[in-house]
């Protein structure tokens, strides 16, 4: 058992990352209006335990693939926002030289190795680097995150399987939020329980509903140790809800095919919020808590500032990295 | 030093002699680890043990992805499929993933993935085991092709695929597998390099894949009417070597493209604009361009020698080019290296 100062810094380190997300995922809101940030924004509100639980239990062991929706996994992992918004904004300075956008985001140096907006694409590289891993035995772990959408493709159960078969290092994290974009489960599952389906893999199945950080960590915890005993993937299965649209920064209740007071319900349980009331249980301070929390406000903010005044990539990177030579252009 | 060796051992050759310099170089794919060893491509992995060429479950696109996953955490992979055709099924990973990897990374990450395809032309292999789609993939930025068509030239390029760090598919011919040739010891052949298969003046013929064989029979019957035929194996499509082939229509000033495809909207009709853009003014008339016919493979042995382009066609097409009258080819052995070949696969 953890000692109660130890526990409280994971808490305190946990909820710090629970608030740079929720911080610069508010902060994209108030500026998506103003047009300066052209790129289609798939928002991680609500799923902020998830990203930080996981990429906290794996720390510096870990390597991450996402899907389009990677804004958490990527602050998690990365703890930066400066070159995140540059990303956004489209500058030469973002995470990926303004090439990307807010869907393809990559931070290899820090593990982070790619995400894909085309859904469940980024399972069969997951399974290719802990094969990797595996035969190079340096002790790392793929995460790999996808929502319930992915679970849908060929991709999902080709890689499931390959990794199982293979008795691969990698974790796969199914962030179900109940909707691939406005279709529900129950109109796209032709089977009433995955996690089911899943244990009838070589794969251990971790399952939670909990928006608590600290229970989430904790099951990836167990889920990275048994995978370390058994020589086995494991599969983390969470539920959380989407407070957005699939796409952009407005709530869209009125649209029909969810409730808002299905929302209020996850909102009673908030990541942010109730991690912070843990914080204060623990015996943090609310002066201390106000203290951090500005802190990253001040932080985001800046980098905002940033990656406005930052320049646009010059015309003449058009064709870096791209190796595709056609002389008869010229 | 110079040895005969089949298609077949040139690229097994290459395959050990890269692993056994590199141990981060796998084989891997459907059917790889099993006793048939790729038509025996594969001969002699035993060596490497089961880390390094082993079978997969049945799921190309996942397999190329696999593969991506594993290029850019350290490893040299090579996956293979037995026939081009399966290699549609991994599209996604290849045009969306692979292709994109490096750049998307700004630059960061490279994937020194090799991929090997088999196109399944032998005989009665029908509308799924026979295409080439050299220029389908050509067309992908990100995406190097090369299409050896001799012993010596697969075993470089195949090295080269491995050795190179960006992805690169090779594509090989069933038919092709059984020919031999001469090999000499290379330091390399670079990606991007074609090269004169025959030397002539009267006129340039483009050949991909195995018509060359095709080019290179029907360049020996002209020759004893007096025509003398330069081939121009380009070896690589993408990136494909521009200048040779200028200078050997600018040279010549009359040019076919027998291409192993159809010609509408692929490599074949790259090749006209390139020279129509570089030597329209050094041509005598218009490139003729020679393909599979407009319509589906069929397995019939007697549809299908109509629809293959053979060497018989290139006579016809060097012919017309230059005003002759047709040869009396009547006596000429036309299929002979397709009868050689006894199936089943």
């Amino acid at each position: 058992m953890r000692n109660k100062q130890g526990r409280l810094d994971l808490n305190k380190t946990l909820y710090r990352k629970l608030y740079l997300i929720r911080s610069a995922e508010n902060a994209i809101i108030a500026h998506y209006p103003e047009n300066e940030m052209k790129t289609p924004m798939h928002m991680s509100l609500g799923s902020e335990a998830i990203a930080v639980g996981v990429c906290t239990a794996l720390g510096k062991q870990g390597q991450f693939f996402c899907s389009y929706r990677s804004h958490a996994v990527y602050l998690a992992n990365t703890g930066e926002t400066d070159a995140f918004f540059a990303e956004l904004y489209g500058k030469s300075t973002g995470a990926v030289r303004g090439r990307g956008g807010s869907m393809h985001l990559s931070s290899p140096e820090t593990g982070f190795l790619g995400s894909s907006a085309i859904v469940a694409s980024t399972l069969p590289p997951a399974v290719g680097a802990a094969f990797a891993n595996k035969v190079q035995n340096n002790g790392k772990i793929i995460a790999v995150f996808f929502g319930d959408g992915a679970v849908d493709e060929g991709n999902f159960w080709e890689s499931l399987n390959l990794a199982s078969v293979m008795k691969l290092p990698i974790l796969f994290v199914c962030e179900d939020n109940g909707f691939a974009v406005h279709t529900p489960t129950s109109q796209r599952h032709g089977y009433k329980s995955l996690p089911r389906i899943v244990r009838g893999f070589q794969c251990a199945v971790f399952e939670d509903d909990s928006t608590d950080v600290e229970i989430i960590f904790n099951l990836a915890r167990s889920a990275i140790s048994k995978m370390r005993k058994t020589k086995k993937p494991s599969f983390l299965y969470l539920r959380y809800y989407r407070y957005l649209q699939h796409a952009g920064v407005n709530q869209d209740f009125d649209a029909g095919y969810r409730s808002r007071e299905k929302y209020k319900r996850w909102l009673e349980v908030d990541p942010v919020d109730i991690q912070r009331k843990k914080l204060i249980k623990l015996g943090k301070s609310e002066n201390e808590i106000k203290r951090l929390e500005k802190q990253i406000t001040f932080r985001v903010e800046n980098s905002i500032v940033k990656a406005k005044s930052a320049p646009f990539p010059d015309q003449k990177e058009l064709f870096d990295d791209s190796e595709f030579k056609f002389s008869r252009e010229e | 030093m110079t040895r005969t060796i089949t298609y077949c051992q040139a690229i097994n050759e290459a395959l050990l002699e890269e692993m056994r310099l590199n141990d981060r170089v796998f084989v891997y794919g459907i059917d790889v680890g099993d006793h048939k060893k790729i038509y025996g491509s594969l001969n002699g992995m035993e060596e490497f043990g089961p880390d390094r060429c082993f079978s997969t479950p049945l799921c190309e696109d996942t397999l190329v992805g696999f593969g991506l996953g594993a290029a850019i955490n350290g490893l040299v992979p090579v996956n293979i499929h037995l026939r081009m055709d399966f290699l549609l099924l991994a599209m996604n990973q290849l045009v969306n993933m692979v292709a994109n990897y490096k750049y998307g990374s700004g630059g960061k990450l490279r994937v020194p993935l090799t991929i090997r395809a088999v196109v399944g032309r032998t005989w009665g292999q029908s509308y799924q085991h026979s295409k080439s789609l050299h220029s389908v993939f050509a067309h992908i930025p990100g995406l190097k092709v090369v299409m050896p068509s001799t012993p010596q030239d697969v075993k470089y390029l195949l090295k080269s695929a491995i050795r190179d760090e960006g992805p690169v598919l090779v594509i090989e011919h069933r038919l092709l597998y059984d020919f031999a040739g001469e090999v000499q010891s290379l330091p390399s052949i670079p990606l991007g390099s074609g090269r004169i298969l025959r030397s002539g003046k009267d006129i340039t013929v483009i050949a991909t894949s195995w018509m060359n064989v095709e080019a290179l029979k029907a360049a020996e019957i002209l020759e004893t009417a007096g025509v003398d035929v330069e081939i121009i194996d380009p070896r690589t499509i993408y990136p494909l070597d521009e200048e040779l082939i200028i200078q050997s229509v600018t040279k010549t000033r009359k040019c076919i493209v027998a291409d192993l495809d159809w010609l509408n909207c692929g490599f074949s009709a790259e090749v006209a604009t390139l020279i129509s853009e570089k030597c329209f003014g050094n041509l005598d008339s218009p490139v003729k361009r020679i393909g599979f016919a407009p319509t589906h493979c069929p397995a019939a042995r007697s549809l299908e020698d109509i629809f293959y382009p053979n060497a018989a066609d290139i006579i016809r097409a060097v012919e017309a080019k230059l005003d002759l009258k047709p040869m009396d080819i009547s006596r000429e052995d036309f299929y002979n290296h397709v009868n050689k070949f006894k199936g089943p696969f």
